[in-house]
């Protein structure tokens, strides 16, 4: 119960930043990748202060404890291989953010404030990853 | 469509994304990435599925209930609902195939200095950059 509350306290303030930030607006998100049209680099400070606040942070706490307050360790990534799968999908992934103006970051607290056509992105989107889950289970043959 | 530049309101909302990654990270010891937290949706079978649905909820009722107290966010989606359809399609796929996005990779795992997530980063942010150019000027820029 209490990871469920302190995910729910962490998402609230995730939300709130995403909507105060200017993420979950899909415009602003697009002109900040229009340098030669009508730039707005805001984009820059939101990244900017999530990545070192978030670097910081981690620093931090990684050097003061051995473990998390509500588990038994910290639950970091292993997968360490640059692969096709990373590469492509990431690619994949900028061509519909170019597209659309969303990332799933920044398109699930619009919702709380823009339920229309958020949803119509959040749906295609959790159509996209179904489709792509399904895929990766097929039996493996070679494609590439 | 011109947006108005915020630096202050953006560092601002950046450093409150970079909080709740330390938060979730701190206190649940796991990666604030939206593409993980939309798994616990897709399988509410797994054993993680609770506290990614309390991230989610939680991220929703932020700005729904700042609205219900008079707070306004500017929005504009300049695509038609069939191109914003198409961009999700194709962001659910890129994003399951690179494992993270913009939250995940871009902001956990660059904080953390992963090679992989600086590699994606990069490449996503390239080619969001290469899609918006051709969208907007053509392909002679």
């Amino acid at each position: 119960m209490k990871r469920i509350l302190s995910a729910l306290a962490a998402g609230t303030i995730f939300g709130a930043g995403i909507a105060i930030s200017g993420m979950g607006n899909p415009a602003k998100v697009l002109n900040f990748f229009d340098p030669f049209g009508t730039w707005d680099p805001s984009l820059a400070f939101v990244m900017g202060g999530a990545l070192l606040t978030a670097a910081l942070g981690y620093r931090l706490l990684f050097g003061r404890r051995q473990t998390p307050l509500f588990d038994t360790k910290f639950h970091l990534p292993t997968a360490r291989t640059i692969d096709a799968k990373l590469v492509g999908g990431s690619a994949l992934f900028g061509i519909g953010w170019g597209i659309a103006g969303f990332c799933p970051g920044g398109a699930v607290p619009a919702l709380g404030f823009a339920p229309w056509p958020t949803a119509l992105f959040l749906i295609a989107m959790g159509g996209g990853i179904l489709f792509a889950r399904w895929l990766q289970a097929l039996p493996r043959r070679q494609i590439a | 469509m011109t947006t108005t530049f915020t630096p202050y309101a953006s560092l601002f909302g950046g450093v409150l994304i970079g909080l709740a990654a330390v938060i979730l990270m701190a206190f649940n010891g796991r990666i604030a990435g939206m593409t993980a937290m939309l798994g616990g949706l897709l399988e509410p079978q797994h054993p993680d599925a609770p506290w990614r649905i309390a991230f989610l909820a939680g991220a929703i009722a932020a700005p729904f209930a700042a609205t219900l107290l008079g707070a306004e966010f500017s929005f504009a989606s300049p695509t038609t609902g069939a191109v914003l359809a198409l961009g999700g399609v194709i962001v659910g796929v890129g994003v399951t195939y690179a494992s993270g996005c913009t939250s995940g990779h871009g902001v956990c795992g660059i904080a953390r200095l992963s090679p992989r997530s600086i590699v994606a980063t990069a490449t996503f942010m390239a080619t969001t950059f290469a899609t918006v150019t051709i969208i907007r000027h053509g392909f002679g820029g």
